[in-house]
């Protein structure tokens, strides 16, 4: 193994009431994989804001081709050939792709007038597309990109700056198992020229799959390393969550019930042609799978009534309803998950407790004022429930790492009745432990008659959480698997829009 | 009480003292009892903006709404002989339908609200103009309305202090506010939906309909204003009347805490920032500094003011001193402030 580039030696990082690192160390070699894992909150974001100069350390010494530093600003983690590939995407979806690789290092001519000199962008920028892989123009609007290739666009950003090391946080959180697949390639790709890599992941195949070693947090602390040899995902989860898990699969305590919603040849906007008919049944978890842009986000904001629904019936227990804003839906009942939390889910400098309470908050009523007391004890009680890590439910959203947001969304909704209530990408960013937590969750609801719609994208969870599957392609169902027929080759299959052989159970 | 309301008080005392050592006479009984009677009016259709600015709205058409409606409620009690009780309201009313229809324009037609209130701020002015032909309008001779008068533009003694009613009406509106926005659920709703609109609609709440009420609330306030301002001032010239309202109203609010972005502001931080602002006027009355730098000292003192928050702000959150951190990245750094994951 060469020797390291770059030390971390007793960082520590604290917050007003929270210990986010405590004297953690990590030395990066060159050409090397490195898995980041842990539970949420355990200190892994922090840690690699440290590296990319985000954040300055309240202790240690970063190491630096020998060089010591008590901290790195963002400029000097650059110059030392860091990269950061931050989880939410600091692009620009009104620049084009070359536009956004060099931002703020435009190739200029023209002399004083410093005009753009498109030609040497364009030209500088297919070299990285090639080497990706990729399968977009460097002139392709951002906008136009899926999540995934905006993912690479953030990774040639790196490239073009001719990093030694890429850091990449939750990278693969909202890419689908092919587009994960065509990651893990690119970082194989990497290591093949010598550039190190960093990956935070929840999903602890991919560690398997490309990590040279994996490197566990928990609480703030390093509790432990593991090399290749020694990777597997229980020898990771006892040292993430200092236990061991069940498998994910839950039996529905009873069979299904009957049809509680019914969607019927509903049309959305993204997909005026194509009209979806499916049916929700009470206590039945609905798996619902495909690639991203297939158009299930679009039929959950219709069901909801963010959007409004083109043609089709929506039947609840029956009877149609036009759910004209999320309002009327969730007044009947129906409730949405969303997946995107920052834009959607949660008001990030608002308090914990008051995020909670926030769509329901009638039932606060003392007079017509909130009562706060009340409000405090149902967020106490919801952070209990789902182990919301966070020093009090005063805390503001904004400053939980990411999977503690996550469930301060579903808090907001679990404290409600819910008829319908649909998941969209539920455990988006959340460590093992607590999706196993939420996916118990989700069985005691559905246990309670609760008709549960889950879209997931991660392969793991529709298939070991639904207790049957839709896939759908472009716009519409692709087909139903029952549980005799779950497996990823036919989820995969039917998102792209193949047919599969059904087996006779 | 927040901090930043504390310190805003702070600085209004300090502002006071300074004047009061200067200048005595800014403590006479008559001086205040003037300045607060300002406060007052000026109080009040700023609660009236903080309401529009915690929804991320804007209002800029405050000025012109107190000309026309004023203009039309002297009109209407001294040529048209109409009741002023029923003038009142019907003056009220009128406020409420203007705030009605920006609130509509900005939520159903999606015109940003600093385009649609611009034009309210111009077609008002205009119309005022029009309605009384370009002439003043106010009260003739022998035309008297005691009670009214009264009400709206006397003082009761309170311990030998002659405290003007407008002020009261300020304490009442505030208290009314206080409630409605810092206690009860719309307030929580106007707050969400100023934050994040997305998530606010998301979490069930009629956002579209939280977001029209901010403007008929901030409609019917500029309207009991405009009455007061009507029985203040007693004749109004509509072309100049209430010119520039909109910017104290505007700079009230956000030395008291609003954000322009939206979803922050306290009603006490709104009343505090009216007081200063009327310091500041009295100030430049008082110290005997050309009147046509009036604007230029408010300005000025707004900045500072802000400046100074923005120092704070940036005092508490990185505690150590940064080295340009987070500024120098091509990759825009993320602020620590809001976590990016
Ligand atoms: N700016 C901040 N202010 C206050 N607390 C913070 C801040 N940033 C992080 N923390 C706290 O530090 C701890 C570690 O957070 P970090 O984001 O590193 O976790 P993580 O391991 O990345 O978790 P996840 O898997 O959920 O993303 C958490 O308890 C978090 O609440
Ligand atoms: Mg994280």
């Amino acid at each position: 193994m060469p020797e390291p580039f770059l030390e971390l030696v007793d960082i520590s990082k604290s917050y007003p009431g929270v210990v986010a690192l405590d004297h953690v160390g990590l030395a990066v070699s060159p050409g090397e994989v490195i898995a980041l894992i842990g539970e949420n909150g355990a200190g892994k974001s922090t840690l690699m804001r440290v590296l990319g100069g985000v954040v300055e350390p309240s202790g240690g010494t970063i190491r630096v081709d020998g060089a010591e530093r008590s901290a790195l600003t963002v400029a000097e983690a650059i110059a030392a050939g860091i990269a950061f590939v931050h989880q939410e995407l600091n692009l620009f979806d009104n620049l084009d792709v070359a536009g956004n690789v060099f931002i703020g290092r435009e190739p200029v001519h023209g002399g004083p007038l410093r005009l753009i000199d498109r030609k040497a962008l364009y030209a500088r920028t297919q070299p990285l597309l090639d080497r990706l892989g990729a399968d977009f123009a460097p002139d392709a609007p951002l906008a136009d990109l899926s999540l995934a290739q905006r993912q690479l666009v953030e990774i040639m950003k790196a490239l073009s700056l001719e990093a030694r090391l890429v850091i990449m946080d939750e990278p693969t959180s909202s890419l689908t198992l092919s587009e994960t697949d065509r990651l893990m390639r690119v970082i194989a790709g990497l290591k093949a020229d010598g550039v190190s890599i960093i990956f935070i992941t929840h999903r602890l195949n991919e560690v398997m799959q490309c990590a040279d070693r994996a490197v566990v947090l928990r609480d703030g602390r390093m509790v432990g390393a593991l090399t290749r040899a020694e990777l597997s995902p229980a020898a990771m989860i006892r040292l993430m969550i200092g236990r061991d898990l069940k498998s994910l699969y839950v039996p529905p305590a009873a069979p299904p019930g009957e049809a509680v919603l019914d969607i019927v040849e509903a049309v959305t906007d993204t997909y005026p042609e194509r009209a979806v008919s499916l049916s929700l049944r009470r206590g039945e978890i609905l798996g619902l799978a495909g690639l991203v842009g297939s158009g299930r986000t679009e039929l959950a904001r219709v069901i909801f009534g963010v959007d409004p629904l083109r043609g089709g019936v929506i039947r609840l227990e029956g009877d149609p309803i036009r759910a004209a804003s999320p309002r009327a839906a969730i007044d009947h009942g129906i409730y949405l998950i969303p997946e995107d939390r920052k834009g959607c889910g949660l008001l990030l400098d608002v308090s914990i407790a008051e995020n909670i309470s926030l769509p329901d908050l009638s039932s606060y009523l003392r007079f017509f004022l909130v009562n706060t007391a009340q409000e405090t004890e149902n967020a106490r009680t919801q952070r209990e429930r789902l182990k919301i890590r966070a020093p009090d439910v005063g805390t503001t959203v904004g400053s939980l790492s990411g999977g503690n947001q996550q469930k301060v969304v579903l808090a907001k909704w679990l404290s409600m009745r819910p008829k319908v209530l649909i998941f969209d990408e539920p455990t988006r960013g959340v460590d093992v432990g607590a999706k196993q937590e939420i996916y118990e969750m989700l069985r005691r609801l559905a246990d309670a008659g609760v008709a549960i719609l889950m879209i997931s994208s991660d392969m793991e969870e529709v298939i070991g959480v639904s207790d049957r599957i839709a896939v759908m392609h472009e716009g519409a169902i692709s087909g139903f698997l029952d549980r005799s027929q779950f497996s990823e080759h036919n989820v995969l299959q039917l998102a792209v829009g193949h047919a599969v052989e059904m087996r006779v159970p | 009480m927040n901090k930043k309301d504390l310190s805003l008080l702070v600085l209004i005392l300090v502002v006071g003292a300074v004047v009061a050592f200067i200048n005595p006479r800014f403590l006479y009984v008559g001086n205040l009892s003037n300045t607060l009677n300002q406060v007052g009016m000026f109080g009040i259709f700023s609660i009236a903006e903080a309401f529009v600015i915690i929804i991320g709205g804007i209002e800029l058409s405050v000025g012109s709404v107190i000309a026309l409606l004023g203009v039309i409620f002297i009109d209407l009690i001294v040529n048209h002989d109409v009741n002023w009780v029923l003038a009142v309201a019907a003056i009220i009313a009128g406020g409420l339908v203007i705030g009605l229809v920006h609130g509509a324009l900005v939520t159903r037609m999606h015109i940003q609200p600093f385009v649609v209130t611009l034009c309210g701020l111009l077609i008002y002015r205009g119309a005022a103009r029009y309605y009384t032909e370009d002439a003043t309008a106010g009260f003739g001779f022998g035309a008297s309305f005691p009670t009214l008068e009264w009400l709206t533009a006397g003082r009761t003694n309170v311990l030998g202090f002659p405290l003007p009613h407008s002020v009261m009406a300020l304490v009442i509106v505030a208290g009314v506010a206080w409630v409605l926005l810092h206690r009860s659920v719309f307030g929580r709703y106007l707050y969400a939906v100023g934050k994040n609109e997305e998530a606010a609609r998301y979490s069930g709440i009629r956002s579209e309909r939280v977001m029209i009420s901010a403007y008929v609330i901030c409609g019917g306030l500029t309207a009991f204003a405009a009455i007061l301002f009507a029985m203040y001032t007693r004749s109004i010239s509509p072309a100049v009347h209430g010119s520039f309202y909109e910017l104290y109203a505007i700079a009230a609010a956000v030395l008291g805490g609003c954000s322009l972005r939206g979803g922050e502001g306290s009603i006490i931080g709104v009343v505090l920032g009216t007081v200063l602002l009327q310091v500041l006027q009295n100030l430049v009355n008082l110290l005997g500094i050309p009147s046509s730098l009036n604007f230029a000292v408010m300005g000025a003192v707004i900045l500072i003011g802000v400046l100074a928050d923005q120092y704070l702000v940036q005092r508490r959150h990185h505690v150590s001193p940064a080295k340009g951190r987070g500024q120098t990245s091509v990759a825009a750094a993320p602020l620590e402030r809001v976590k990016v994951d």
